[in-house]
């Protein structure tokens, strides 16, 4: 696939750099701290889909990833004295191969077992850590003042960290549309079709979903090692929040399931939508309530989300949107 | 040692309680393969239907009778808006929308009671067991979740209506051909899994102090209990209720109260990948 000739592409870095470029604009601290959450959010969805929307397995404590990752980091970065992209990175790599190794285990498990026994791995991971002594156990970490000196102090290391996260989504991103595009992501569709059919036409499905498993975990990892590094601590209950992880399947669902742009911009709503809500006068009380009619209705009458309404008012946008 | 026996009788009292929570899990997942992720937010409806009706001058135990005819009511409505159109769709949906109605329940109680804690203060007394105290309320809430379950047992086996449950567990489309109306037996099934959530979570509510987001705990204690007697499985889910309360009598005197959780979820997760139908065989 001649990638630089796809319009979707271009479409990717042209949101990146727009992601990239907003806050600089006037160095605007308040908009860069919603775009973070923002991207964030992006990243979550992203990779959550692959496993709901492309594969058809229902991650429902994806959150543990994010976590893990914030928690490797800021150990590394606090207790081993390491620079922040190293961190991150074997963060992101010890995660993911957790993952490969959990999935090799868990996605036996099939529909709501699978379900349950994310929503346990997250839950038990989070307990753990949260009496895991070396880690800071309930208190967590705390980054020492000094970790930002090596980036040239915190007010540049924060913009840098800013950037980072924006790449990360970018990459994010691309991965997902990448694989979406593979033969990869063929056997993926396939399995979330039906799974047995697809093992008897030749999909590997276990070593397929173990791979998307662990390739779901990756980026999100290194997200969480930033976004922790950026906000300078990590204690159990905001690393492996059960809530943000469920947050992101409702944006998933929000866009629509198994599209990259669907996610994306599901998530990118959802972020709005959580801010309007939590500011207006009133209302603040019933976000959770707001939220939660919000998803009722979308599975009731527009289980295929934002992109699937717009496929079917404007077919022809399934040439340049996936 | 006595500590440690009376460790294990707290455990074994308590964990008849997580046991009723349970099978109000497992019996909706058996009937219609639906995992109700507002299970939680339910329980903790029950503590505080419990308190309120306490305030309006009921006695606690005399309101789990009205707390089982609210839930009842209340679990028919559920199912009607938020299951019943989707029954058929695949398993993510009914995931999202009971969890969409955990979120709605627990968005209007906070906004109403807040997250602080609250008590059902009623007189308690401490009896005397061979020896060991336990408190009058422990030993009633356990003997409660056995009536219930015993209760439970008489409908699904010697009533027509429950009969008619079982059928349209076993094989809805059978028990249709045979002439039961199975939306009305769904909804009905829905309707008692609620009350049972709603009732352990009174139970609950009189022994400790709760806030409207104390449900999540029960709820996964009664995931790790339902999944450890297999899913649809009633009796599995009290039995899995009671191993986990005695798990944690039984460790409780020896390490940390933090690190049962993770014993408990560890077990969940090796459970779930060695046998997934539970301890005790084949679903339902």
């Amino acid at each position: 696939m001649k990638l630089l000739a796809r319009p979707f592409f271009w479409l990717i870095v042209a949101a990146t750099l727009v992601y990239a470029a907003l806050p600089f604009w006037g160095q605007n601290v308040t908009l860069r701290e919603t775009l973070v959450l923002s991207a964030i959010y992006v990243i979550l969805a992203t990779n959550l889909n692959l496993m709901i929307g492309y594969t058809g397995y229902v991650n429902f404590g994806s959150i543990v990833f994010f976590g893990l990752g914030g928690y490797l980091t800021l150990w590394l970065v606090a207790d081993h004295r390491w620079g922040l992209y190293p961190a991150v990175l074997v963060a992101g790599a010890v995660t993911s191969l957790l993952a490969f190794l959990l999935g090799i285990g868990v996605l036996r498990l099939r529909g709501a077992y699978f379900a349950l026994a994310t929503i346990g791995i997250n839950e038990a991971v989070k307990d753990f850590v949260a009496n895991f002594d070396p880690w800071g156990g309930a208190e967590g970490i705390f980054l020492p003042f000094t970790a930002f000196k090596a980036m040239g102090g915190p007010g540049k290391a924060l913009w840098t960290v800013y950037l980072l996260i924006v790449l990360v989504m970018g990459l994010s991103l691309l991965v997902a549309y990448l694989v979406k595009r593979s033969k990869f992501g063929l056997g993926l569709f396939a399995i979330r079709e039906d799974e047995d059919a697809a093992v008897v036409l030749g999909v590997r499905a276990p070593l397929y979903k173990t791979l998307a498993y662990s390739l779901s975990a990756f980026l999100p990892a290194v997200a969480g090692g930033l976004y922790f590094f950026k906000n300078g601590s990590v204690v159990p209950d905001e690393a492996f929040n059960l809530h943000l992880s469920i947050e992101a399947i409702v944006m998933v669902m929000l866009g629509g399931q198994g599209t990259v742009t669907g996610a994306a911009v599901g998530a990118a709503l959802y972020e709005r939508l959580r801010g309007l809500l939590l500011t207006i006068q009133g209302l603040s009380n019933f976000h959770l309530v707001i939220a939660g009619a919000l998803l009722l209705l979308i599975i009731l009458f527009a289980p295929g989300g934002l992109m699937g309404w717009l496929y079917r008012v404007w077919p022809r946008l399934r040439r340049v949107l996936e | 040692m006595p500590e440690i026996l009376a460790s294990v009788l707290d455990g074994l009292l308590i964990g008849l309680v997580y046991g009723l929570a349970a099978i109000g899990l497992t019996l909706i997942f058996g009937v219609m393969d639906v995992v109700n992720l507002a299970h939680g937010a339910i329980i903790a409806l029950g503590m505080f239907a419990v308190y309120l009706l306490f305030g309006a001058g009921l006695h606690p135990y005399l309101g789990l009778f009205v707390v089982a005819l609210l839930g009842l009511a209340f679990g028919v409505v559920v199912y009607l808006i938020a299951v019943r159109p989707i029954l058929n769709a695949p398993p993510l949906m009914t995931l999202l929308s009971t969890f969409s109605v955990s979120m709605i329940i627990i968005g209007v109680g906070t906004a109403v009671w807040s997250t602080s804690p609250y008590n059902v203060n009623f007189p308690v007394t401490t009896l005397k067991i061979l020896g060991y105290t336990v408190t009058s309320a422990r030993l009633v809430a356990a003997l409660a979740a056995v009536l219930v379950t015993g209760f439970l047992y008489y409908f699904l086996y010697r009533t027509t209506l429950g009969k008619a449950v079982r059928a349209v567990a076993n094989n809805r489309e059978a028990a249709e051909l045979m002439g039961i109306p199975s939306q009305q037996i769904l909804a009905i099934s829905f309707g008692i899994g609620t009350a049972l959530a709603m009732l352990s979570g009174a139970l609950i509510a009189t022994l400790f102090p709760f806030t409207i987001l104390s449900g999540g705990v029960y709820e996964l204690k009664s995931f790790v209990a339902s999944v450890l007697g297999g899913l649809g499985n009633p009796t599995g889910a009290l039995l899995g209720g009671v191993i986990l309360g005695l798990i944690e009598g039984s460790v409780a005197p020896f390490i940390k109260i933090s690190w049962t959780n993770v014993i408990e979820f560890a077990i969940f997760v090796l459970i779930l990948l060695t046998f997934p139908t539970g301890l005790f065989g084949g679903r339902r």
